[in-house]
């Protein structure tokens, strides 16, 4: 494996939706600064991964969770943990383009302001930060205070990853960032991610296997609820240790 | 399947093989199969839809026909001094001027009473409570709240707020009255409105590390906003223009002074047409008086229904 700071690890994560088991055993360590992607078939479990990692499953009345995820070290399932911190270390960015009916300033601007930043001129240089990270500074910097629902949707996806990066985050969660998005959006997507691995621990889901070939760095498989395989990219999709795993990203099954 | 094959191969001896389709182990043949002319589900669809329109036109009609009635029968009696001066000579001359303004306040009172009440209860019930039993018998409290006769809130009024809290007739005891009445619709419609915003503002705020209190109130009010407005106002007028909830609590037969405190007494729009056409001095005499009232009653409540129409679709056109 890569020699890098491991950021989080999942140890012996088991996720239940009521009766259903959706999440077996996984474990797996997760690089500073690298780029993890998650690979598998629709309801493989890999976007039920994702959101255990910011505990976006909370949200669902009738789930269980079991194991550990660690985060620094830190279980991040303990309760002494803030769930609300928690949210603003490890960011999101979601399927679809969610951005806020409010203008382009003030959707990247709500995470500072909803963490109590209220210095206006700290708000707005780091807006105008964020907007450049997101490689969208440069066509909405003569519209900011215009609704952000007037964007396209490849721009309401980065003002989604702008947003996510105003709050400084440590770990960026991408669920499928690119899936809603035509080629040249999902290029511009996939480019900004190279950036952003600079700078931030990145997961992606994705179903598009030479999005995972072409961005990450270490990729992992799942399969019915389980981590079948995990290894550097270049290592994964040119010499799989499993049958099950090459079947996959050969697109023989999935 | 075998007669099939028997006649296939039959065909084919006959040389029409073009004519059958064969599929490719060459066991099934398409039979070939007449469908009826179009002409009668045509007619059937066109017979429904008359139906529907007519459905339609019947209710803008009678729409239609209540205002006409009334405007027939009391556009005579609108005029300027109707509109701004109290009635005279026993009620049978004069204006409406107090009414307007009791009807207004107890509007008003109401919206202020019972706006908070409701949406605060409409946002505990979407997105705090959890379900189980006892949101249950909240949720079956309010649906027969909705359901209880105007009458009866009026009595229920006339006992607890005007006698046992001691608020007396007043503006105060109309207006919770008429709140009581338009809460189930408010946190109805409130509701309604919650669960028309998308969660994923909901997820897309929460992580950001925003609490969930947050997120409700800079996120998601401020999206359901337009729809809490026009169901709320909505219930507010259609309890404005009721007759029982405010005859034993807030409206009185006659005062010539207008009000100058919440707690006192006023003359009302629709107990005053109440009056005028069941217990006036010359019921025949005021027949226009009763309805030009009536048409006031009407205009304020389409008004009060337009301007959060109006709100509505400005609100809208400024998020999108």
């Amino acid at each position: 494996m890569i020699d890098a700071t491991i950021k989080m690890s999942s140890k012996n994560l088991n996720f239940y939706y009521g009766k259903f088991h959706a999440l077996h055993d996984i474990s797996f360590d997760i690089y500073q600064k690298q780029v993890t992607a998650l690979i598998g078939p629709s309801g493989c479990g890999k976007s039920t991964f994702l959101r255990c990692l910011n505990r976006m499953n909370d949200l669902i009345p009738i789930s269980r969770v079991d194991g550990n995820i660690l985060l620094d070290n830190e279980d991040i399932y303990s309760p002494k943990i803030d769930v609300v911190l928690l949210r603003r270390r490890v960011g999101m960015v979601f399927q679809k383009p969610n951005p806020f009916p409010k203008s382009i300033f003030e959707n990247v601007a709500y995470g500072m302001r909803v963490n109590g930043i209220k210095n206006k001129s700290v708000i707005s240089s780091r807006v105008e930060h964020s907007l450049k990270q997101s490689a969208l500074w440069d066509e909405v910097k003569d519209r900011l205070y215009e609704s952000a629902l007037g964007l396209s949707g490849g721009q309401q996806q980065r003002l989604c990853i702008a947003r996510a990066l105003a709050v400084d985050p440590e770990v960026l969660l991408m669920d499928e960032p690119a899936s809603a998005l035509d080629p040249i959006a999902t290029q511009k997507i996939e480019e900004l991610i190279a950036q952003l691995k600079e700078s931030f621990t990145i997961i992606i889901v994705t179903h598009n296997m030479q999005q995972a070939a072409r961005v990450s760095d270490v990729t992992a498989f799942f399969y019915m609820g389980k981590l079948i395989e995990i290894n550097n990219t270049d290592m994964l999709f040119t010499r799989p240790a499993l049958q099950q795993t090459e079947d996959y990203i050969t697109g023989r099954f999935g | 399947m075998n007669t099939l094959l028997v006649m296939n191969s039959r065909f084919a001896d006959i040389k029409e093989q073009t004519f059958n389709a064969i599929d490719n182990e060459g066991t099934c043949r398409m039979e070939k199969i007449v469908f009826p002319n179009n002409r009668l589900k045509k007619m059937i669809q066109t017979i429904f839809f008359s139906l529907f329109r007519c459905a339609a036109t019947i209710n803008a009609l009678a729409l239609f026909i209540v205002v006409y009635f009334m405007a027939a029968n009391g556009l005579t009696a609108i005029n300027w001094t109707f509109l701004t001066q109290p009635p005279t000579d026993a009620m049978t001359k004069g204006g409406i001027f107090p009414c307007i303004i009791g009807t207004l306040c107890l509007s008003l009172g109401a919206i202020l009473i019972a706006f908070p009440v409701g949406v605060a209860s409409a946002i505990y019930l979407s997105e705090y409570a959890r379900p189980g039993k006892i949101l249950r018998m909240i949720r079956l409290g309010i649906n027969n709240l909705a359901g209880v006769p105007s009458v009866v809130f009026g009595l229920f009024g006339l006992a607890f707020f005007v006698v046992w809290m001691k608020l007396g007739v007043s503006i105060l005891s109309g207006s919770l009255t008429l709140a009581a009445m338009s809460l189930p619709v408010i946190i109805g419609s409130t509701e309604e409105a919650l669960r028309a915003v998308p969660e994923t503002y909901r997820e897309a705020s929460l992580g950001l590390g925003a609490t969930k209190w947050q997120t409700i109130y800079r996120v998601v009010l401020p999206a359901a906003l337009p729809g809490i407005l026009t169901g709320g106002i909505l219930g507010i007028s259609r309890a404005a223009g009721e007759t029982a909830p405010i005859m034993f609590t807030a409206a009185v037969f006659y005062t010539p002074s207008l009000p100058t405190s919440p707690f006192d007494e006023i003359m009302a729009l629709p107990y005053h047409i109440y009056v005028l056409a069941t217990a006036g001095t010359e019921i025949e005499a005021t027949r226009h008086l009763q309805y030009g009232t009536a048409i006031v009653l009407i205009a304020l409540v389409l008004g009060m229904n337009i301007a959060a129409i109006i709100y509505r679709a400005k609100l809208r056109k400024k998020m999108s």
